[in-house]
C-alpha cells in the first residue's frame, strides 16, 4: 500500500494457480472502503470486480497483478498480466462463454461470467489483449 | 441511552483481562484497558462468544429476575424452541411448562408456534419473483446486527419479518387483552433467554419501534426450578403447543427444512457466518435461495445462556422435529388473521453502521489510511494481544483514531527504551 497526497494505491501480485490466497486481494479493498466510508454499494462492486479480475489471473493467466487506486471521487482497478492473452475478446465478453479447464470447472469456477460480471460493475470498463500477449483489465468506479 | 443498549456486560472484579475475549470477538470490539476488558458499545452486535469463551465467567447477561411478575395484573412466558432440547427427548413437555407455569406466569406460549406461523408467511414471500437472491434469514439477532456493521450491501437482501420470539409476544399479548379484557401495560411477556442477543432485540429491535416483551429470564436461571416444578406437577394441563417443525427451528437447518425451500445454505457459528456473507457479498451464491445464518453453534441450540450441550440437543430437536404430529391451531383461519393483524413485518428500515468508518471526511479518511499504514510498518505483525488491542492492525486503527498509544506495544516500547539508555537517558 502506498499513497500520494490525496490518493491511495493498493498493490496486489497475483500468481498463477494460487486458489488459496485467491480473494485476498478483494477482500482488502473492500475492508479499506469500508474503512474511508465509501457508500455500501460501491463498496461492493468493487469488491466484485476485483475478485473477478483476481480469479481471472488465478485461473487463466501466467500470474500478474492488481493496482487500486482510490481518490475521493472514484476508484480505478488496473489489472495486467502477464499472458497467454485472449484470443477472441468479444466472445470473452458474452455470459457463460468460458475456456476454463474441467479441472476449474469442476472446483466452481469459469462459469464465464468473469469478464460480463467486470463490465457490469464498472462505469468504464475495457481491456485490451491478443492472443500470446499480456492482457490489460481496466475499470473506473464513481462514488 | 437506548442506541447503546447491551445485554452483555462484564463484572470488573472477575475479568482479569486476559485477553479470551477479545481475540474471539467477531467485530473487534473489546479493548484490554488497565487489566481489565472493556466493550465499544457502537460496534458489540451482542453474539454472546465472549461470554462463551471467559474462563472466568467475568461475562454475563443482564436479565430479570422473577421478582418483576409482580409488577404485572398477567404475566407470559414465551419458551424458546431451544427448550426443547434442553431435556430428554422422552419428557413431557406439557409438565415442563406447568414447571414453567409454576414459576409465577399465568401462561406460557410455546415460540415454535409463531415459528409456524413465520414457516407459512415466508413460504409465501418466497414465491415472489423480484427478490434479491439469496434472501438473507432475519431470524438472528446477532447476524442481523453483523450485517449492519460489516455487510451493510447486504442489508436489502433481509427478509424483512419479525422473529418468531416478537410474532409469539403480539399475538400472545394481543390474545390476552382481548379474552381477559386487560390493558396493554398490564400485562407482562417475558421471554425464557437462550441468548443475549434477543434479550438486546426487546430492548432495542431491529425492524420494528418497539417489543411487545417487557423482559427475560435466562434458561439457566431458571432451569433447576423448571425440573424441580415439573416433577411436582399434579394436573395434566395442555398446551397449545408447536408443530414438530416449528420446533425444528431451534436447529441450524430447522428454518429451511420447515419453510421447505430445497435450494438453501444454513451456516452456524459466527465465524462461518461472517466468512459466507462475505462470499454472498462477492455475489457468488446468488444461486442460493435462502440464508440460514446462525451465531452460536448448532444454531439456538448453541446459545450460551442453556444448559444442555448443543450438539446433544440438536439431536434432540432433530429428533422431534421429524416426529409427524400435526398442529391443531395452524389452520388457515389463525393464520391469515394474524397476517392481518399485521402482526408479523418489519415497519423500520434497518440502517448501516458505518462503525468502520475512519473519518467522515473521505480526504481525513484518506491521511488516515496513510498515517495506519505507516504504523502498520512499525508494529511487529505478531498480534500478540499485550498491548490491548486483538491485532497488531487493530493497535494501528486505535492509534489513527486517538484511542491508543504505539508504546503501547511492548516490542516498541523495548525498543525506544534500548534507545533511551544507549544515549544514557534513564529508564
Amino acid at each position: 500500500m502506498s499513497s500520494n497526497n490525496d490518493k491511495i494505491i493498493l498493490e496486489y501480485y497475483i500468481m498463477k494457480n494460487d486458489f488459496k490466497s485467491a480473494g485476498e486481494a478483494s477482500s482488502n479493498v473492500k475492508k479499506v472502503l469500508n474503512q474511508l466510508g465509501v457508500d455500501s454499494k460501491t463498496v461492493r462492486r468493487v469488491a466484485i470486480a476485483t475478485y473477478e479480475a483476481e480469479m481471472n489471473i488465478v485461473i487463466h493467466s501466467n500470474g500478474g497483478n492488481i493496482i487500486v487506486t482510490i481518490s475521493s471521487d472514484k476508484i480505478e482497478i488496473i489489472a495486467h498480466d502477464e499472458g497467454p492473452g485472449i484470443k477472441d475478446i468479444e466472445l470473452a465478453m458474452q455470459e457463460g462463454y468460458s475456456t476454463a479447464s474441467n479441472q476449474v470447472r469442476e472446483l466452481g469456477f469459469g462459469a464465464g461470467m468473469g469478464i460480463p460480471n467486470m463490465k457490469k460493475c464498472s462505469d468504464v470498463f475495457s481491456i485490451s489483449s491478443h492472443e500470446n500477449e499480456k492482457t490489460l483489465v481496466s475499470m473506473t468506479m464513481y462514488m | 441511552m437506548k442506541e447503546y443498549f447491551h445485554s452483555v456486560v462484564l463484572d470488573k472484579h472477575k475479568c482479569n483481562g486476559c485477553t479470551n475475549c477479545m481475540r474471539k470477538c467477531p467485530t473487534e470490539a473489546i479493548r484490554i484497558r488497565d487489566k481489565k476488558a472493556v466493550i465499544t458499545k457502537d460496534r458489540c452486535i451482542d453474539c454472546g462468544e465472549c461470554i462463551r469463551v471467559c474462563p472466568y465467567h467475568a461475562k454475563d447477561v443482564i436479565v430479570d429476575d422473577l421478582s418483576v411478575l409482580k409488577n404485572y395484573k398477567y404475566n407470559i412466558a414465551i419458551s424458546p424452541m431451544s427448550l426443547y432440547g434442553q431435556f430428554s427427548v422422552d419428557t413431557d413437555m406439557n409438565k415442563v411448562f406447568s414447571g414453567i407455569k409454576a414459576l409465577g406466569f399465568d401462561c406460557v406460549f410455546d415460540e415454535g408456534l409463531s415459528a409456524d406461523v413465520l414457516t407459512i408467511a415466508i413460504r409465501n414471500i418466497l414465491k415472489s419473483n423480484n427478490l434479491q437472491k439469496p434472501v438473507i434469514s432475519s431470524f438472528c439477532p446477532a447476524v442481523l446486527r453483523i450485517i449492519q456493521v460489516r455487510f451493510p450491501s447486504l442489508i436489502d437482501n433481509i427478509i424483512e419479518v419479525e422473529s418468531p420470539m416478537e410474532v409469539g409476544a403480539r399475538i400472545v399479548k394481543t390474545k390476552a387483552m382481548k379474552e381477559y379484557g386487560l390493558d396493554f401495560n398490564d400485562i407482562g411477556v417475558f421471554y425464557l433467554a437462550q441468548c443475549p442477543a434477543r434479550v438486546t432485540s426487546i430492548n432495542r429491535p431491529i425492524g420494528i419501534r418497539s417489543s411487545y416483551i417487557n423482559g427475560a429470564m435466562s434458561i439457566k436461571s431458571i432451569y433447576g426450578d423448571i425440573v424441580k416444578n415439573a416433577k411436582k406437577v399434579q394436573k395434566d394441563e395442555e398446551y397449545m403447543r408447536a408443530s414438530p417443525k416449528g420446533v425444528g427451528w431451534g436447529r441450524a437447518g430447522g428454518q429451511s427444512y420447515a419453510i421447505g425451500v430445497e435450494n438453501y445454505l444454513a451456516v452456524d457459528g459466527i465465524e462461518h457466518v461472517i466468512k459466507v456473507l462475505e462470499e454472498i457479498e462477492l455475489g457468488k451464491l446468488s444461486n442460493i435461495d435462502y440464508f440460514e445464518g446462525l451465531a452460536c453453534i448448532g444454531g439456538c441450540v448453541g446459545g450460551p445462556l442453556n444448559v444442555e450441550n448443543p450438539f446433544i440437543a440438536k439431536a434432540r430437536i432433530r429428533n422431534i422435529a421429524r416426529t409427524s404430529e400435526k398442529c391443531d391451531f395452524l389452520n388457515n383461519e389463525f393464520i391469515n388473521e394474524i397476517l392481518a393483524q399485521g402482526l408479523i413485518n418489519w415497519t423500520e428500515k434497518i440502517t448501516p453502521k458505518g462503525v468502520m468508518t475512519l473519518d467522515d471526511d473521505i480526504a481525513k479518511a484518506i491521511k488516515k489510511i496513510e498515517m495506519l499504514n505507516q504504523i502498520r510498518k512499525e508494529l511487529p505483525g505478531t498480534d500478540c494481544g499485550s498491548c490491548g488491542a486483538p491485532s497488531c492492525n487493530a493497535l494501528a486503527e486505535d492509534v489513527v483514531r486517538d484511542k491508543a498509544k504505539i508504546e503501547d506495544c511492548i516490542f516498541i516500547l523495548k525498543e525506544k527504551i534500548r534507545e533511551k539508555e544507549k544515549y544514557g537517558g534513564k529508564l
